[in-house]
């Protein structure tokens, strides 16, 4: 028997075997994500109340599409959102960018300090932001302290967490100390992947340092910088536990981004129905954010 | 991290003064960023007074009362019981004495942590195994709509956690699955598999076809070429892939605090709720996020070669 046909025979066919191993995939995918979501769907057109499965369901259509998109504390929660996104991801990228720049320079050791500044991110961000609530303690916490020490401020006189003006920028600053490496590490291998003869060529046409930077480093790392940008981007949107654990969507609702506001209509409100609405909607904007990363991904892939 | 090939006269080669000024301030950043973490540990050794003190103390004398308030529960007794009592056996009831107070029982923690272990290793074999057969099946095979079924699974990772965990609360609650270990390891296991079928289809198909094809004409089939030729190659893939895996079930909190409080609870929902007399208990919270935290960055260490195709799900693979 020759050996092609030999294969034919002995085993499964290959279009069986490709079912056989996707398929376990799929199926849990199915009964995990997507009849959960159809489940949803269903809900919010519905008044349900998970705290009262018992009592009559009524259709209500699409009144809790209009009152969540009419409604003013909504729109609150998204500016929130969007502001929380907005300031990370510039401090992050700029500061990533930086450093991937600066450790390009191969100094002595620069491995293993690349490895101590990737360590945060791999950490959970509710274990370290309970932690990071201390830190900010105002009498006795590490950061109110330095701060202190620094700019001569008493110590016990702001309040990082408890403050109108400086809440939300506590949590910038945690994302930020946390997600920096994550910048850092995409930009640098866009910084790797550049060819060095271009540089060289470069240097022959007497470019200045300046002029190369501007026309060959950073256009040439600018996919990578929009992968990391795009990445954080859907992260931070959907981002539930640091909030949660640093300030609660406090004081007041000024940190409460659009997750935490779905916890409270969800989970502590027990407004089922309308909360299924809100995460539909929600999952419709991120949706199209994943879409639009999938492109870049494939872009950068492909080069 | 990859070292480019240079020689010591290359035009673009940066001066060394240059070189020992990036080094200077990347090696401020990593030193800074390293604080709150030195500060957790530091707290860990610290009694609960010395913790909250001011100006906060770097100079103290160790204490294990932060292992012993975690590992614990204590009461406050009057002076006369405690007077009335044996000497103490062992450190933390002696410990306790010193406070005024007795050791009750242990505390949740070492159940906690045991649920974050079953819970993180038993999701990642699954999402692991699952992975590899689909990544194998999408890298060699013609399979209708692939784009559109890889895309659909990226996509579900990138939900909101709080919007999936409403579904799931109620159909948990339906079959029975609420507070369950099972209930979260198949959760669990839905979130990774996307990471996992990503992350190994980048791996096997660096994996040269022709490996499996030569053994297929020496008679393997088409599974057992699977089993003896490309999974030995892909092991190391698939361990980055596990580690990956293994490191989301760890760190997981949304779903962990929304849908599980007693049985199934893992550590993350609860370290944040210990408290001592008179709130937060930061020696004991420090020690159990000490001890939450150690095998993150050892695993961090381990995994630095992998680390940027881990988080960009396979696109960037230097």
């Amino acid at each position: 028997m020759p050996p092609a046909l030999s294969v034919r025979v002995r085993g499964l066919s290959d279009r069986a075997i490709a079912w056989i191993f996707i398929a376990p995939t799929m199926v849990l995918l199915l009964a995990i994500n997507i009849f959960p979501l159809i489940w949803t769907i269903r809900l919010s057109f519905t008044n349900y109340r998970a705290n009262r499965p018992n009592a009559p369901v009524r259709d209500v259509g699409l009144q809790h599409y209009q009152d969540i998109l009419t409604n003013p504390d909504v729109w609150a929660a998204l500016q929130v959102t969007a502001r929380f996104v907005i300031a990370s991801i510039v401090l992050q990228t700029i500061l990533g960018f930086l450093l991937a720049w600066l450790i390009d320079k191969k100094f002595r050791g620069h491995g293993f300090w690349t490895t101590v500044i990737l360590i945060p991110m791999m950490l959970s961000p509710a274990v370290v932001g309970n932690f990071w609530t201390f830190l900010f303690q105002p009498q006795i916490g590490l950061f109110n302290y330095v701060v202190g020490f620094f700019t001569g401020i008493p110590p016990s006189s702001f309040q990082m967490l408890g403050d109108v003006q400086l809440s939300p920028w506590a949590i910038v600053l945690v994302d930020t100390w946390m997600w920096t490496p994550y910048v850092m590490l995409i930009c640098l291998a866009g910084l790797r992947a550049i060819p060095e003869n271009i540089y060289e060529a470069a240097e022959v046409d007497r470019a200045s340092k300046w002029r190369q930077f501007w026309t060959i480093t950073l256009p040439m790392a600018a996919p990578f910088i929009m992968l990391a940008v795009l990445f954080r981007g859907i992260e931070n949107f959907r981002m539930f536990d640091m909030v949660n654990l640093l300030t609660g969507g406090g004081p007041g609702s000024t940190t409460e981004v659009a997750s935490i506001t779905l916890k409270r209509e969800a989970f502590e409100k027990w407004r089922t129905g309308y909360s299924s609405a809100f995460a539909i909607i929600l999952f419709v904007t991120v949706f199209g954010l994943a879409n639009i990363y999938v492109k870049a991904l494939n872009r950068v892939k492909n080069r | 991290m990859r070292s480019g090939i240079t020689t010591a006269h290359s035009v673009i080669e940066p001066a060394l003064v240059t070189k020992r000024i990036a080094g200077g301030l990347v090696i401020l950043y990593a030193v800074l960023t390293m604080v709150p973490l030195v500060w957790i540990g530091l707290t860990a050794f610290k009694t609960p007074p010395d913790s909250i003190s001011y100006p906060p103390k770097i100079l103290f004398e160790p204490s294990l009362e932060g292992f012993c308030n975690l590992f614990t529960t204590r009461s406050r007794q009057t002076q006369e019981y405690l007077h009335s009592l044996p000497p103490p056996q062992g450190r933390c009831e002696a410990l306790a004495r010193d406070r005024s107070m007795v050791v009750v029982s242990e505390s949740k923690f070492v159940p906690r942590f045991w649920n974050s272990i079953v819970i993180a290793f038993g999701s990642t074999a699954l999402a692991v195994g699952l992975g590899t057969l689909a990544a194998y099946g999408f890298s060699r095979f013609k399979v209708p709509l692939k784009d559109d079924l890889l895309f659909f699974i990226l996509s579900t990772r990138m939900m909101p956690p709080i919007a999936v965990a409403i579904p799931i609360f109620l159909m948990y609650r339906e079959i029975g699955l609420s507070d369950t270990k099972l209930g979260m390891i198949l959760l669990y296991t839905a979130v990774n598999v996307s990471l996992a079928v990503w992350l190994l289809k980048g791996f096997i198909d660096e994996i040269p076809r022709e490996y499996e094809e030569a053994a297929m004409i020496d008679g393997y089939t088409r599974l057992q070429a699977f089993r003896k030729v490309v999974l030995p190659q892909a092991a190391t893939g698939i361990a980055a892939t596990a580690i990956f895996c293994l490191i989301f079930a760890w760190n997981e909190y949304a779903f962990a605090v929304l849908l599980t409080s007693g049985d199934a609870q893992t550590a993350p929902p609860f370290i944040p709720i210990i408290i001592g007399e008179g709130g937060q208990d930061w020696p004991a919270v420090a020690a159990g996020t000490t001890l939450f935290l150690i095998p993150i960055v050892v695993f961090t260490i381990l995994l630095r070669r992998h680390l940027l195709r881990g988080i960009t799900f396979g696109a960037v693979r230097k």
